[in-house]
């Protein structure tokens, strides 16, 4: 079969609409476990990390964080999740080591940008807030996280993009997800498969990047608003 | 191979001696997808860095492009090259190396950028022509942030070789899915702690590098 006639043939079988393996069920898995792991992230990492930021501490462990993850290679993370989770006694085809790994993978960009977004409100902003009388916590609420919120939303789409990309791994450690069709694709030589399959995560990586870089730009306070936003290099790619 | 090896020993040293010819083995590999990936994104960046530097409204499509070729997972990108170079090496290399083009060239034209205007005035007010300017002058001096952006392009991309073994490139990826295949945990552990120390080897290297290169600036620390 040509390239074309695979691609048909996976774009026609009844089982690419319906049933376990088809796109939608995919596509869902894909974008569950990577909107709980972001979550799940924000919510244990996020409080430290404005609290350290308030606080002007950590950014020392900060930048160890971001070096730390840059040297393990997320399939080694997945993989290592995989293997602890297997000896804990959870059951091979389970999403708990994807989502274990993927919870790791988000925190570092979330931290990170916190702490050093809060950290970075100058001083004599800080100052002028509380001389109008402001206390610590209407500092943080009102003046700090409102300013930072930009860098904040920044270490989002970082952890979003992130976790999307490893979950496509996912696929290796017998789980579902995109990354299936671009596993199974490989193993069967399936042309129509593996095309389909890439082309999904490639678009569905492309719009969490795009959208939640709106995102970013829109939230800074009005008067605040920075030119200077987006970099996808500060993202470990996978 | 039983069920999951809960009997089996978390790191079976006997299987590591011996194997020792094969880790060498995939080790070489893996420190050649990554150089060549690595050399041939520094060669494509610095002719897409000087375009920039040269036509300023280039540098904005530059990094959009890079910065979307970026996104896209690694086994995406390999998956994607398939119809069109095959499942070889080239695959791996042209993916490796579109990641690392990014990094790359922020940091060329971020560390040109950075050369004080009264440097280039010196340099000029000496008579250098604007080539001679540019490498001997603000080439140099942008050194720690290119050589920057190399260990970080570097780094990452011994890390991203580890998924080409999904391509049957071997690599330390390799003993990763294998170990995965098979639940053999040594293999694994083997493959990710070996792709760690290699990262940070080669980042440390770079250190070493940027202080050969720059002997100018050492005792200013």
């Amino acid at each position: 079969m040509t390239f074309w006639e695979e691609l048909e043939a996976f774009l026609t079988a009844p089982d690419t609409w319906s049933g376990p393996d088809s796109i939608p069920t995919r596509l869902w898995e894909h974008v569950w476990i990577s909107v709980v792991a972001v979550l799940v992230a924000s919510i244990l990492v996020l409080p430290l990390a404005v609290w350290l930021g308030h606080i002007r501490r950590g950014s020392g462990v900060a930048s160890t964080v971001v070096n730390i993850g840059r040297a393990l290679p997320s399939f080694g993370i997945l993989a290592i999740s995989f293997l602890v989770l297997v000896q804990m006694g959870a059951g091979v085809g389970e999403p708990w080591a994807v989502l274990v790994a993927l919870i790791a993978l988000a925190a570092p960009p979330l931290f990170t940008n916190t702490v050093t977004g809060i950290q970075s409100v100058e001083a004599w902003t800080v100052e002028a807030a509380r001389g109008m009388g402001l206390t610590g916590k209407e500092v943080l609420s009102s003046v700090e996280i409102p300013l930072s919120t930009p860098l904040i939303v920044e270490g989002l789409r970082i952890a979003t993009v992130q976790v999307i990309a490893t979950a496509t791994l996912g696929a290796l450690v017998a789980w579902g997800g995109l990354g299936r069709y671009i596993v199974d694709g490989f193993a069967r030589q399936d042309m129509g498969r593996l095309i389909v399959g890439a082309v999904l995560v490639g678009l569905l990586a492309i719009v969490a990047e795009l959208g939640l870089g709106a995102l970013q730009r829109g939230s800074a306070p009005k008067g605040a608003r920075r030119g200077d936003v987006g970099n996808p290099a500060q993202r470990s790619t996978v | 191979m039983t069920l999951v090896g809960q009997a089996a020993p978390l790191i079976d040293w006997e299987w590591i001696g011996r194997n020792m010819d094969q880790i060498v083995e995939r080790t070489w590999e893996h420190l050649g997808l990554t150089a060549v990936s690595v050399l041939l994104g520094l060669v494509i960046s610095v002719g897409l860095a000087i375009i920039a530097l040269r036509w300023r409204w280039t540098y904005a499509p530059i990094t959009w492009v890079t910065g979307l070729l970026y996104t896209i997972p690694s086994l995406a990108l390999f998956a994607l090259l398939v119809p069109i170079v095959g499942l070889n090496a080239t695959n791996a290399v042209i993916a490796l190396t579109s990641y690392t083009l990014l990094i790359i060239i922020r940091n060329l034209v971020a560390g040109i950028d950075g050369v004080p205007a009264s440097v280039t005035e010196a340099a000029d007010g000496m008579g250098y022509t604007p080539q001679a300017r540019f490498w001997r002058m603000e080439v140099p001096l942008a050194l720690p942030a290119i050589i920057a952006g190399l260990r970080i392009a570097t780094v990452t991309t011994v890390g991203l070789v580890t998924v080409t073994a999904v391509l049957g490139l071997g690599g330390y990826g390799f003993f990763i899915l294998r170990g995965l295949n098979t639940f053999f945990w040594t293999q694994i552990l083997v493959g990710v702690v070996l792709s760690v120390v290699l990262a940070t080897l080669l980042d440390v290297g770079f250190v070493w590098l940027e202080r050969v290169l720059s002997p100018w600036a050492r005792g200013r620390q």
